[in-house]
Parts: structure tokens; sequence; C-alpha cells
């Protein structure tokens, strides 16, 4: 086997049994990237020379015997979290000159542990967008391909499509994404890999270039379930520099992964069965359920009455939020700059300039609902209904102890398409939206594939903080599902 | 609520974004359509209901009222396109 298709668990063993170094491990790694990255633009930056560096300094953790839990393990950041001395560019044109004096809390969690970056991966602008094609360092091509038709160029998903292509194509191990309308699901979905937005607030937002900031979460994307438990139990914990960062314990994730699901009620929502939906997402999201049952899951059905207004009520909320952070990109504390005759005129041209399409489009939507006369009307209504959408969440886990439905309605889609119309792509994100509005965690696990080969994921929601029940229920379908296909671009592939 | 040209030509300069003439026209059409999928919110019954405010039913943060960070210039204008000194540098505000 090679170094570079070793899941993060198989490769802990194996740097701890010196059956391989760090340096190896991390070098196999920067080899793959160099060959495929020209290609899938996975990587907006590859820190080659730092890579290396941890990786020596990883080695002699492991022959001191002092190893933690990620020593010597190649992961991908997803270049929204602020690296110190790295160019941290939110994939876009305004942040292309912006090297952080500090590091984000995740990231610096994950150096604590041992952990090895091995560069800053690709992601829409800003992290908004569900096909990694609002990027201003260009967009991501999807490993995998239509059986019948290999040439068509797919998307990744987004907004962590550089983080789910280079998992997928074997390019890291690990990586972070964020998660704010299904970011980290749905490109875990199209890339056949696991991801998980854990509970808003599990993992701190310090230092993580900001876009809805009640609904951000940064969270793991891996190769397997348990892969995604160890790192964000490395990710994950209190941050007294973030405000909204829980203060609650940060459990053994990982033992969670082999709790097994005898004995839990798993819940079905009927409003996720939505006219349109591939059959092949229908047949799957049964044979899921069916496993579960098999596992010794009681199966029960669940209404969430107010699924179809979450789309909505977030491209009130999002927007909003995004027009918000977005104020402090002015040309004149850090980030591009196009002068101007008067101060006026060079915030005007130098945010004209820097943002991208998308990105104005969702600023000018949250000015004008933000804006007077119009703020009950769209802001606070958007907050109500998602009160309502939250109760929907809280009533059924009264009764269930998780959910499981499709994480996207179509499997990857090619470059180009759904681009015509912005509310096509937004509603690629209608079944992971509704756990976003109510902050619970939401995991994708790679299930099946369609007929045309392409990757499905099937997505367990669960109760805030609850991730260890949302991990079993995930690795019970990993295990059911057994998943084996790989992409057609990879690593030695 | 349908936004016209000067609306868009509005927000663009609340939200300090430049708007070329020939972009107004596509950008109204852009918004109105997100605008008017939007209004489906309209049927659901919010009355009385409180908006959403935090999430996980957690209790907001406090934390001493001290200054704990800084003194270190350098750092803060490291990024800066233009810098005299400790200064950032923009055109001209007061005559």
């Amino acid at each position: 086997m090679m170094l570079t298709d070793l899941t993060i668990a198989a490769a802990r063993d194996g740097l701890r049994a010196k059956a391989f170094s760090a340096v190896e491990l991390t070098m196999a790694h920067l080899h793959a990237i160099e060959a495929l990255n020209p290609r899938l633009n996975a990587y907006i930056t590859v820190s080659h020379a730092r890579a290396v560096d941890r990786a020596r300094a990883a080695d002699a953790a492991l022959a001191a015997g002092d190893a933690c839990a990620l020593t010597g393990i190649p992961l991908a950041i997803k270049d929204l979290f602020c690296t110190e001395g790295v160019r941290t560019t939110a994939a876009s044109k305004i942040l292309g000159p912006f090297v952080p004096p500090y590091e984000s809390t995740v990231t610096a969690n994950l150096l604590r542990d041992g952990a090895v970056f091995l560069g800053k991966a690709n992601l829409d602008e800003f992290a908004m967008g569900s096909s990694n094609m609002t990027s201003a360092y260009g967009p991501v091509e999807n490993p995998w391909k239509r059986r019948q038709d290999p040439n068509a160029v797919l998307v990744p998903g987004g907004s962590s499509g550089g983080s789910a292509a280079a998992v997928s194509a074997r390019l890291a191990m690990g990586a972070t994404g964020t998660d704010t309308g299904g970011s980290i699901r749905q490109p875990a979905a199209f890339c056949g890999i696991a991801g998980i937005k854990p509970t808003y607030g599990r993992c701190s937002r310090w230092g993580v270039v900001a876009f809805a900031s009640s609904l951000d979460q940064p969270g793991p994307l891996a190769r397997s379930v348990e892969d995604c438990a160890i790192l964000l139990g490395s990710m994950a914990g209190h941050d007294p520099k973030d405000s909204t960062s829980a203060n609650v314990p940060v459990p053994d994730f990982r033992a969670a992964c082999r709790r097994g699901v005898k004995g839990l009620r798993i819940g079905v929502p009927r409003e996720y069965r939505l006219d349109g939906t591939p059959d092949a997402i229908e047949r799957l999201w049964r044979q899921g359920i069916g496993w579960l049952r098999d596992a010794g899951a009681e199966i029960v059905d669940v209404s969430l009455p107010h699924t179809k207004y979450g789309l909505p009520a977030y491209y009130i909320v999002a927007p909003a939020e995004c027009s918000s952070n977005l104020a402090r990109y002015d040309g004149v504390r850090f980030g591009a700059r196009v002068a101007g005759g008067d101060l006026r005129e060079l915030y005007e041209r130098s945010r004209a300039e820097g943002f991208g399409a998308e990105v104005r489009r969702r600023v000018l939507i949250g000015t004008y609902v933000l804006s007077a006369g119009y703020y009950d009307a769209y802001y606070i209504r958007a907050q109500k209904v998602r009160t309502l959408i939250l109760r929907d969440f809280t009533d059924a886990f009264a009764t269930v102890d998780a959910l499981v439905v499709p994480t996207a309605p179509s499997a990857a889609f090619a470059q180009g398409e759904n681009m015509d119309d912005p509310i096509k792509m937004y509603l690629n994100d209608v079944f992971t939206i509704p756990a976003s509005m109510a902050g619970v965690p939401g995991m994708s696990v790679p299930a099946g594939l369609d007929a045309d080969g392409l990757p499905l994921g099937l997505q367990v929601i669960g109760r805030p903080f609850d991730e260890e029940t949302v991990f079993a229920v995930s690795a019970a379908i990993e295990q059911a599902a057994g998943f084996t296909a790989v992409p057609a671009l990879r690593a030695g592939g | 609520m349908s936004l016209d040209r000067a609306t868009v030509r509005r927000i663009a300069s609340l939200a300090r974004i430049r708007v070329e003439d020939r972009e107004e026209e596509p950008l109204c059409q852009e918004l109105n359509g997100i605008l008017g999928w939007i209004e489906q919110l309209n049927e659901v019954n919010i009355a009385g209901v409180p908006p959403l405010t935090g999430s996980g039913g957690l209790a907001m943060a406090l934390r001493a009222d001290l200054v704990t960070d800084g003194g270190y210039p350098e750092m803060v204008l490291a990024n800066a396109p233009e810098r005299v000194g400790d200064f950032y540098v923009v055109p001209k505000v007061v005559e």
C-alpha cells in the first residue's frame, strides 16, 4: 500500500512502529501534490519547506517517545484559516497580499498536537459558494470522473472544495474546512469522503476569516469517520478569544465511533423527500435506513415542518452577516488597495476590484436587508423563522437520537452547470442548511455510487454537542456501506 | 418589494462598492430574482415567535475589562497597503 493511501489512524500506528518516517510520509504527499495539483488546483499555496521542517520535528518527537495525537500527520488547511507567516487569501483578490501575523486557534491546536501543514486549500471566495467556481485563484477539479463521460470536468462542491479534492485525491490525509450552510458536508459528499460540521461553538472561530458569524463553524474532512473523529478531537475546545466558543468538555470522539447503534432511535424526516431528487439518492437513503435498522437501531418517521424555509431564511441571514463582516476590507489596513482620488473612491474601487461577482451580490443583498425600513421585514423575520427551524429539531430530538437524510440533492455536477442562475446553485444546500440554521452537528458519510460511478453521501444530524452519537451512527453507515471506490485522479492512480 | 436601479445605486453606495452604469440593470435583475424567491418566508406564521439570537442556549461569556494584548505596531501595520511611520496612509480627508 502507498503511504498516501493510509488513513490517519493507520499512519499514526505506522509512525509509532517506525514502519516509515514522518519525513517519508510528508514527502509522499508533497510529491503527489507536485504531480496532481497543477491539474486539480486543490491548493492555492503549497508550503513545502515548512512541511518538511515540521515533519523532521515530528520524527524527533517520535524518536524521543513524546508523540502527540497528530504527530507527523500531513494535512491541508482551508485557506480561510489564518496561518502565521503563510499567506491567507480566503480565495479572494482582496486578501491576495495578506500574510497573517497570527495563527487561528483551530490550526494552533492542530500544530500543538504535531500536525504537518502541507499548504492552504482552495475554496469558494470567502466561503461563498457550492462549487469552488467563485475562487479568484481558479476552480478546483473534482478527482472523480463520470464513467460514461470521463472528459467532463466536475466540481468538488464548495465551499471547502480544495480541502475535499485534496483529501479525496490523496494529496492530504485530512483537511480543515468550515461550514456555514453545507460547506464541509456537500464537498465531502461530492468527493466521496467524510466530513463533519460540529455543533456551533464546538470549534473556535478565532482567526478564521469571517463570513456569517452566527453560522460559521470549522470542522474536519478525512477519508474515514474515525479520522474525522481524531481530527475533531484536536481542533475542538473552548477558546476565550471567541465569545461564542462553548465551554464544554471535549469527549473522546474516536471511542464514540465504536459504540454502535443498537437501541438508538433514528429519525427520518419526511420533509427531506423532495420532488426531483434523483432516484439513486432516494434509493441510497432507503438503503442507509435499512443498514441502521439491521444494526439494531429503531427507525422513526419524524416531521421538521419548516425545512423548506431554511434556504430562503439563510439567504437573508448569511448575506446580512457577510455584509457586516466584509466591511473591514477597505484597502487601508490590510489587503489589496486600488487608488482613488478621495477616501470614498479608494474604498469603492478597492472593494469593486477586490470582490468577485458572488461576494458582491451577497454584500449588496445583505446591505439591502439591513437597510433602514427593511430590517424587520427581512432580517428579523428570517431570525424568527430560524427559531421555528430550531424548534423543529428540538421537538424531533425529544423522540429520536439522530436523523439520517441525504447530504445533497445531486452528485457532483460539471463546471459551468448551475451557473446561469444564482438560486439554482443555492438549492444545492437544501439538505445541509437546516442543521446550520439550528446550529446542530451534521456529518456526511460516503455511502454509495450513482449510475455514473460518482459518490453520494448520507448525512447524520445530531443533538447540540452530541457529536458522539453522530460519529456512532456515521461509523455504522460507513461499515455497512463498505465504500471502497476511489477517484480516477489520485496519487499513484 | 422590488429593486429599481436607483435603489441598487443606493445600496452599492452604502456598501462602498463601485458599480458601473452598465452593471446596474443585470444586478437589478439578479437581486430581484433572489429577493422574489425569499418572499416565500411571508407565508410562515411568525406571530409570537422570538427571533433567534445566539445558539445552543449558552450564556454569553464575560471577561474582565482589561487590556491583555497589543503593543506591537510593526505587526499591526505589516499588512498595510501604504504607511508612514506608525500610521496608515489614505487620501487627504481634511482640507
